[in-house]
């Protein structure tokens, strides 16, 4: 990425509506009880500390990063599930494409098995499928990669909450304040309206926000389908009077 | 009908949940990938100013660490330069990242970062804010990252000029966001999610 087409317009971050994103402390999702802070938040415009932030290049992407498929497969092997393409485009909240925006994304596999020290679910292993994968966005701000549809996995919360299918998506922009971490949802799934953690998010338009659609257009017949995702991050303030030569 | 702002929203944030570390410290749960975990290292050379060891433990309302939280950090370099491409003031220290990230430990709780003391970064009315490091916390149970700021007891002077930790009503609570030296060169900064040592955390 080119750090001249990447310098952001030179205002601070639009402040986040805390009347959007969902509340610390949501009790049908009994983790957040004890996990909430419960002092009002400190407000304070961004500063330089805010509106900074690393730089990842290319150049740290391996060849199979974004193959959820391969990367932790063995030579002539390939992980065990649904075949599809997760693509979208990172953008900010007035519409701008986000290039050189970091993106991690984990999941279980298509059993709902995740593979970590700490998990229990008696569902199977996949000896082929690690569960995670990176990709840097475009100038454009878009992204894809590929990768096995996971699938549903139970959990303790109540006595019988299942999540719905999803991928995390961990989101790294030209700012610290944009740091997000998010969930994506596959669209028509029946879980979403079940679901604990889904039900922390206060609108039908928050969950939609995080409801992947098939996209028939972008599905590689007989090889895989393909789901859009797009992703919004928080917006930099722009006024005439605040703009530089190599702002936007 | 008036006109209408076609602004997008904000993705809306999701818990990082229990196995945040599958996709952010992979090698640190076991799965051998990408040559090593992004953060894990910020310092590629001999850096300039002093370098520091800042550790700590995340806490839930009941005082139980949480063990499977994910801490990221970013602050300039010695000089108050950031590593950024947002960085117009200058050349930051090339053998300095500015940027860690830190799973807690899977027994202890514990979380570290080897790090070198931040410069003064200036406010945006031009006063400068004492040396901090901004410090980001996810982990389950947590909705939406929480935003906080590590500052240094050891900066008395600039910590009372500061324009933010100036302007706390609570200025009891200000102790929480001082990291406390306990020798040369390390630091603790324990992070309270609720209590009466609640952390301040910030909308920023
Ligand atoms: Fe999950």
């Amino acid at each position: 990425m080119s750090p001249a087409k990447t310098t952001p317009p030179s205002g601070g971050f639009i402040p986040r509506d805390r009347d959007w994103q969902p509340d610390a402390l949501t009790p049908g999702y009994k983790t957040s009880i004890k996990r909430s802070p419960q002092a009002a938040l400190l407000s304070f415009p961004s500063s330089l500390s805010e509106e900074t932030s690393p730089v990842f290049g290319h150049g740290l992407l391996g060849a199979l990063d974004s193959d959820l498929i391969h990367n932790y497969a063995q030579p002539g092997e390939s992980a065990i599930g649904p075949r599809i393409i997760v693509y979208g485009r990172v953008l900010d909240e007035m519409g701008r494409g986000v290039p050189g925006a970091l993106l991690e994304f984990w999941q279980a596999n298509a059993g709902g098995r995740y593979r970590h020290k700490k998990e229990s679910y008696l569902a199977a292993l996949d000896p082929n499928f690690g569960g995670c994968g990176r990709t840097i966005t475009a100038e454009d701000g878009s992204y894809e990669f590929r990768t096995i549809q996971p699938g549903p996995y139970p959990w303790p919360n109540g006595m019988n909450d299942w999540r719905p299918a999803h991928i995390h998506f961990s989101v790294f922009g030209h700012g610290f304040a944009q740091r997000l971490i998010t969930q994506m949802y596959f669209e028509g799934d029946p879980h979403i309206p079940l679901c604990p953690i889904v039900g922390i998010l206060k609108s039908q338009d928050a969950v939609d926000a995080l409801t992947a659609v098939l996209d028939m257009h972008r599905t590689v017949p007989m090889d895989s389908r393909a789901y859009k995702f797009d992703i919004v991050l928080r917006g930099r303030r722009q006024t005439y009077f605040e703009n530089r030569e190599d702002g936007m | 009908m008036v006109q209408k702002l076609d602004y997008l929203r904000e993705s809306p944030s999701q818990t990082a949940g229990p196995y945040v570390h599958i996709g952010c410290t992979p090698n640190f749960t076991g799965i051998d990938l990408y040559g090593g975990d992004l953060g894990a290292v910020m310092k590629t050379g001999p850096v300039q100013g002093k370098e520091i060891v800042i550790r700590g433990i995340v806490f839930d309302g009941t005082g139980t660490p949480l063990r499977d939280a994910m801490i990221e950090i970013w602050q300039p370099d010695a000089a108050g330069l950031f590593a950024s491409a947002n960085e117009t003031r200058g050349a930051a220290d090339p053998n300095f990242t500015g940027w860690g990230r830190s799973p807690s430990d899977m027994t202890t709780g514990e979380f570290s970062f080897d790090t070198v003391k931040p410069g003064a970064v200036p406010w945006p009315d031009g006063r400068m804010q004492a040396p901090h490091i901004t410090a980001w916390i996810v982990a389950r149970g947590i909705n939406i990252g929480l935003h906080t700021r590590i500052y240094f007891e050891d900066e008395a002077e600039a910590n009372a000029a500061d324009p933010i930790l100036s302007r706390i009503e609570h200025q009891n609570r200000i102790q929480t966001l001082l990291a406390k030296r306990e020798g040369d060169g390390v630091y603790r900064f324990d992070i309270h999610l609720q209590g009466p040592t609640e952390t301040i955390f910030f909308d920023i």
